[in-house]
């Protein structure tokens, strides 16, 4: 057990710092961005779910408090919570409720709706944050995406936390949107390769598997998938 | 006595790579974004089956 740590084994750092800035000025918000894009362009072009793998901080900081401060109880995660239903469904309401923030920003982009200094939580409890606003210098719609942003990544780490306590550290990790999202374009991608594929042992493949072979014909995995 | 190791449910896996950090011989990889594979060296300690948090690996006897 004696691993060496690498410099992305500390990135619970930032994501710690990142809830904790956003608590003294909304903008920090905006950085949240990045674990959006950062894994979504890995999965696009990578193909792999490095970013889950590696550096998400939000998985080191469950697993830090769940492993190293025992606060989990390292229960099995209820059946119902890793099935593919709750998974994907999962994925669509938190989608839905990021164009809800996205369409509120809108309005207020347009003047329709006044900027509301709140954060969110679980999508219903409007915590009072007005502290955290001192954007006099930006237009409103810009401090309203950020309000609407923590929202969100506050909301995702309370219920992370929740089920961290409950049930093995990285729970969140079963259905995090984003998880779900990256492994989904993965395998989007897999399929479309081996579409393209040629077996090496028969030249018209048909995933009979009578080569037994998943190292050399990796089309076997499809079969095991579908 | 009958030798152990990891299986995955790979339909059922996350790709998380929690496994993959907790395994002591490194024998883990995720294969392409979709699914944890057991290496060859696993020796079937069931480290990884007790920190995978969708609970999907599941430590089986095999014939020598
Ligand atoms: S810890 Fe479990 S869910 Fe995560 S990659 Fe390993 S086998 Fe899959
Ligand atoms: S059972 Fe032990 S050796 Fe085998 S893959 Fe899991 S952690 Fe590694």
């Amino acid at each position: 057990m004696t691993k060496t740590k690498k410099w992305y084994d500390y990135m619970w750092i930032i994501s710690a710092t990142y809830l904790i800035l956003g608590f003294f000025n909304i903008l920090f918000a905006w950085i949240g961005l990045l674990c959006f894009f950062i894994p979504l362009l890995l999965a696009i072009f990578g193909g792999d779910k490095i970013y889950c793998n590696r550096f998400c901080g939000r998985g080191q900081l469950f697993d830090l408090l769940g492993n190293k401060l025992h606060l989990s109880r390292k229960k099995n995660i209820p059946k119902f919570l890793r099935s593919k239903w709750f998974r994907y469904g999962f994925l669509t309401f938190f989608m839905l409720m990021f164009c809800n923030m996205l369409f509120t920003t809108y309005l207020v982009f347009t003047g329709t709706n006044s900027l509301k200094e709140v954060v969110t939580l679980l999508w219903t409890l409007r915590l009072p944050w007005h502290w955290a606003n001192h954007s006099t210098t930006v237009t409103p719609w810009v401090a309203q995406f950020a309000f609407g942003f923590y929202s969100v990544m506050l909301t995702s780490t309370v219920l992370g936390l929740i089920t961290m306590l409950l049930f093995q550290p990285r729970s969140w990790c079963v259905y995090c949107p984003m998880g779900t999202m990256t492994q989904l374009i993965c395998k989007a991608k897999y399929a479309k390769e081996e579409a393209q594929h040629t077996c090496h042992v028969c030249t018209t493949c048909n995933s009979c598997n009578s080569c037994g072979n998943q190292r050399n014909c990796e089309v076997t995995y499809q079969t095991e998938e579908g | 006595m009958a030798k152990r190791k990891a299986v995955v449910l790979q339909n059922e896996c996350v790709a998380c790579g929690t496994c993959v950090k907790t395994c002591p011989l490194q024998t883990i990889s995720i294969y392409k974004g979709m699914f944890a594979e057991i290496g060859s060296k696993c020796v079937g300690c069931g480290k990884c089956a007790s920190v995978c948090p969708a609970s999907v690996i599941m430590i089986e006897e095999v014939q020598a």
